[in-house]
C-alpha cells in the first residue's frame, strides 16, 4: 500500500489528497454531507453501520442522556447519534407540543463520523503505515498491520479513532471502503431514511449543502451553518462535513480544529535547539570540571 | 466498551456528573449540551490510550539514558573509568527499560517491528524508533565492552556514537507528545524540549552523583545543576505561555506531582552546592532527589496531558477564541 503512505502529505495539502498521496488513476474524491437539520435520530446508521462492518457492540449501557447510548465515537462505534436537549425555542414545532408553562424546548439529533480529513494528522503520525490514504480521497487504518501504538487515538482533533479493547488495535469509519470498490454507497447513508447522510463526490456535495443552508436561511432557520466544509480551514476541510443548527461544541464537535502536525516544523526546532542546549551543557560540564 | 473507566473526570466541566462515569456510561447525566460545556461535558478529543506507567516511565528512562551516555562518553575521554563505567550501564539499562516499556504497551506487542516497514518524518514515533534502534545497540555494546573488557576501542567507539544520539533520544519524545490533540502537551511545544532535556540532564547528574566517587562528579555536578535550574525555568515559561491551558499543570495529581519535582529539584541544586563536593552521603542524597524529582516532572506531564484531554474546555475555549480573533482580524 505504498501509494497511500504519503509522509509528506501535511507538506503537501491541498484539495486532492489522493493524488498527493501517489494515487494516478484515481475516482473523484468521495465523501458524506451530514444534513443534521433533517436527523430523526433514528440510529439506523449506527446499526447499518455495525452490521456491514461487523463492528462489536459498544456497551449495552443507560447513560440517561437523552436517547444516547453509544456516547461517541470510538473504536467500536464509527457513526454515533448525538442527541442535544436544549431548553430553548425550536425554529419550528408542531402547535400541540407546545408546553403549557410555556417552557421551550428544541431536539438537535446529528449523526457524527470520522471527518476523513484533507490533511490527516492520525495519517502523519501512524508510525507503521497502517493508515493511508485512498483512491477516494478517504482514510483508512489496515487492520493487517496496524500494531495498536494508539499514537492516532490523541492526535486525532475530533476524537475519533480508539484502540478496542480485548483486540489491542485502533478501528474507526473507513467510509466503507469495501463498498466504494464495488460502486455501492457506504452502509449508512443507504440505511438512513430521510437523506440527512448524503454520500457523494465532495465538490458536488460542497455545493448541495451551500444551496441547503441558503434554502434554511430563507425559511427562517437561521441557525443553519455548515462545519468542515470550507478546504482553508484547520485541517484543509473535511471529507465528511455537516450541517448544524448550533455551535459544532454542543454537538461535541472541536470550534476550530488544526491538524497537530501544522506545527512539527517548529516542534523539530525546538526539539533541535533543546538538544544542541543538552550538547552545550554536557560539553561546559566537563570543560569547567576539567581540574578535579 | 472501551475507557469506560479511564475516561473518567472532565476536571472541572461544567457538566456536573458527566465526566465521572465516561462517555455513555450508565448514570452519567450531566447537564445539557452547551456551547462551554460541550456534549454533556464529554472530552472532544480522545485521551491517549497510553499506560501511565509504561509512557511516563518512557519519557524519563529516555531522557536518563541520554543524559548518562553523554556523561559516560565524556567520562571515557577525561579519565574518569568509574563514572564512564557506571553511566555507561546506566545509559543501557535505561534504554532497554524504555524500549521494554515501548513494545508491552502496543495493543499488539508481536508486530513491534511493523514499526520498521516506514520512515515517515511526520511522526515523531517513527523517527524515534529508528533513533532508538540505532541508540540502543550502541549503548549495550560499550556497557558491555566496558565491562567485560573485550573490544575495548570498538567498545569507546560505540560509546561516543551513542553520546552522538542521545541528545536526539533526550529530546525527541517532546515532539513526540506534543505532535497530538492534547491541548496541554500541544500547546506547550516550544517548551517542552526545554523542560525534557533539563530534567534529562538533572536525572543524568543525579546518578552520575549517586553512582561515582566524589573525585569524578565535578562535571556530573555541573550538569546537574544546570539541569534543575533549567529545568526550573523553563517550567516557568511554560505556565506563562499556555493561557488557561495552564492550570493542567497546576491541578490534580500533575499540579501535586510537578510541585513537588520543583521542590525536589531545587533541593537537590542546594545539595549539589553545600554539599556533593564534599561529602559522598551528601552527593548521593542530593542526586536521589534531582533523580526523583526528574521522574515527577515526566509523570507529572504525563498527567498534565491526560487532565487536558479529558476536560472539553482545553479543547474547546482556546479553539473559540482562536477563531473569534480570526474572525476579528477579517473585520
Amino acid at each position: 500500500m505504498s501509494a497511500g503512505e504519503g509522509p509528506l502529505n501535511v507538506l503537501l495539502s491541498g484539495g486532492d489528497p489522493a493524488a498527493e498521496a501517489g494515487w494516478l488513476d484515481r475516482p473523484p474524491r468521495m465523501g458524506f454531507f451530514t444534513d443534521t437539520s433533517v436527523c430523526i435520530g433514528c440510529k439506523a446508521c449506527e446499526v447499518a453501520c455495525k452490521e456491514w462492518n461487523d463492528v462489536p457492540e459498544d456497551g449495552l449501557n443507560w447513560s440517561g442522556r437523552s436517547l444516547d447510548n453509544s456516547g461517541g465515537l470510538g473504536a467500536d462505534t464509527w457513526r454515533h447519534v448525538a442527541f442535544v436537549e436544549q431548553r430553548v425555542k425550536a425554529g419550528w414545532h408542531e402547535p400541540n407540543f407546545q408546553r403549557e408553562d410555556g417552557d421551550e424546548f428544541r431536539w438537535l439529533m446529528s449523526s457524527d463520523v470520522c471527518k476523513h480529513c484533507t490533511d490527516a494528522a492520525c495519517l502523519d503520525v501512524c508510525p507503521t503505515g497502517a493508515i493511508f490514504r485512498t483512491e477516494f480521497g478517504t482514510v483508512v487504518v489496515q487492520a493487517d498491520v496496524c500494531n495498536g501504538c494508539g499514537y492516532c487515538v490523541p492526535a486525532c482533533p475530533y476524537g475519533v479513532l480508539d484502540r478496542r479493547e480485548g483486540d489491542g488495535r485502533i478501528f474507526k469509519c473507513t467510509l466503507c471502503y469495501d463498498r466504494l470498490k464495488d460502486g455501492q454507497e457506504p452502509a449508512c447513508a443507504k440505511a438512513c431514511p430521510t437523506d440527512s447522510i448524503k454520500f457523494g463526490e465532495l465538490d458536488e456535495l460542497r455545493v448541495q449543502a451551500g444551496e441547503r443552508v441558503q434554502e434554511l436561511h430563507a425559511a427562517g432557520v437561521t441557525e443553519a451553518r455548515l462545519y468542515g466544509e470550507d478546504p482553508a480551514d484547520g485541517v484543509g476541510g473535511d471529507g465528511a462535513f455537516f450541517l448544524l443548527l448550533d455551535e459544532p461544541e454542543v454537538y461535541g464537535l472541536p470550534p476550530d480544529p488544526v491538524v497537530t502536525t501544522r506545527d512539527l516544523g517548529s516542534m523539530w526546532r525546538h526539539v533541535g535547539v533543546a538538544a544542541g542546549a543538552l550538547v552545550a551543557g554536557a560539553l561546559a560540564s566537563f570543560v569547567a570540571g576539567a581540574r578535579r | 466498551m472501551s475507557g469506560n473507566g479511564d475516561r473518567a473526570t472532565a476536571a472541572g466541566a461544567t457538566a456536573p456528573v458527566a465526566g465521572a462515569t465516561g462517555r455513555g456510561a450508565a448514570g452519567s447525566n450531566g447537564g445539557p449540551p452547551t456551547a462551554s460545556a460541550g456534549y454533556y461535558g464529554d472530552p472532544v478529543v480522545n485521551p491517549p490510550v497510553w499506560r501511565e506507567l509504561d509512557i511516563a516511565g518512557y519519557l524519563f528512562t529516555g531522557g536518563l539514558s541520554g543524559a548518562t551516555a553523554l556523561l559516560a562518553a565524556g567520562a571515557d575521554l577525561t579519565g574518569r573509568p568509574v563514572l564512564a563505567r557506571r553511566a555507561k550501564l546506566c545509559a543501557s539499562g535505561a534504554i532497554a527499560l524504555s524500549l521494554g516499556a515501548l513494545v508491552k504497551d502496543l495493543g499488539r506487542p508481536l508486530r513491534f517491528l511493523n514499526m520498521l516497514r516506514v520512515f515517515k518524518p511526520t511522526s515523531p514515533m517513527s523517527v524515534g524508533v529508528w533513533l532508538l534502534v540505532g541508540y540502543a545497540p550502541l549503548t549495550m555494546a560499550a556497557a558491555a565492552s566496558n565491562v567485560t573488557g573485550v573490544l575495548p576501542r570498538l567498545g569507546r567507539a560505540a560509546g561516543l556514537g551513542a553520546a552522538a544520539l542521545a541528545p536526539g533520544v533526550a529530546s525527541y519524545t517532546a515532539a513526540l507528545i506534543a505532535d497530538t490533540a492534547v491541548p496541554a502537551w500541544h500547546e506547550a511545544h516550544r517548551e517542552l524540549p526545554f523542560v525534557f532535556v533539563s530534567s534529562a540532564a538533572a536525572a543524568g547528574g543525579g546518578f552520575a552523583l549517586i553512582a561515582a566517587p566524589l573525585h569524578e562528579t565535578r562535571p556530573a555536578r555541573h550538569l546537574a545543576l544546570m539541569g534543575a535550574a533549567g529545568e526550573l525555568v523553563a517550567e516557568r515559561l511554560l505556565h506563562r505561555r499556555l493561557g488557561m491551558v495552564a492550570e493542567a499543570y497546576e491541578r490534580g495529581s500533575a499540579g501535586r506531582r510537578l510541585k513537588t519535582a520543583q521542590a525536589l529539584e531545587a533541593a537537590g541544586a542546594v545539595g549539589v552546592v553545600a554539599l556533593a563536593g564534599r561529602s559522598r552521603v551528601g552527593a548521593a542524597l542530593s542526586g536521589a532527589a534531582l533523580v526523583a524529582g526528574a521522574v515527577l516532572t515526566r509523570f507529572g506531564i504525563f498527567a498534565a496531558g491526560m487532565a487536558s484531554a479529558r476536560d472539553p474546555k482545553h479543547t474547546i475555549e482556546p479553539q473559540r477564541e482562536r477563531a473569534a480573533a480570526r474572525a476579528r482580524q477579517a473585520l
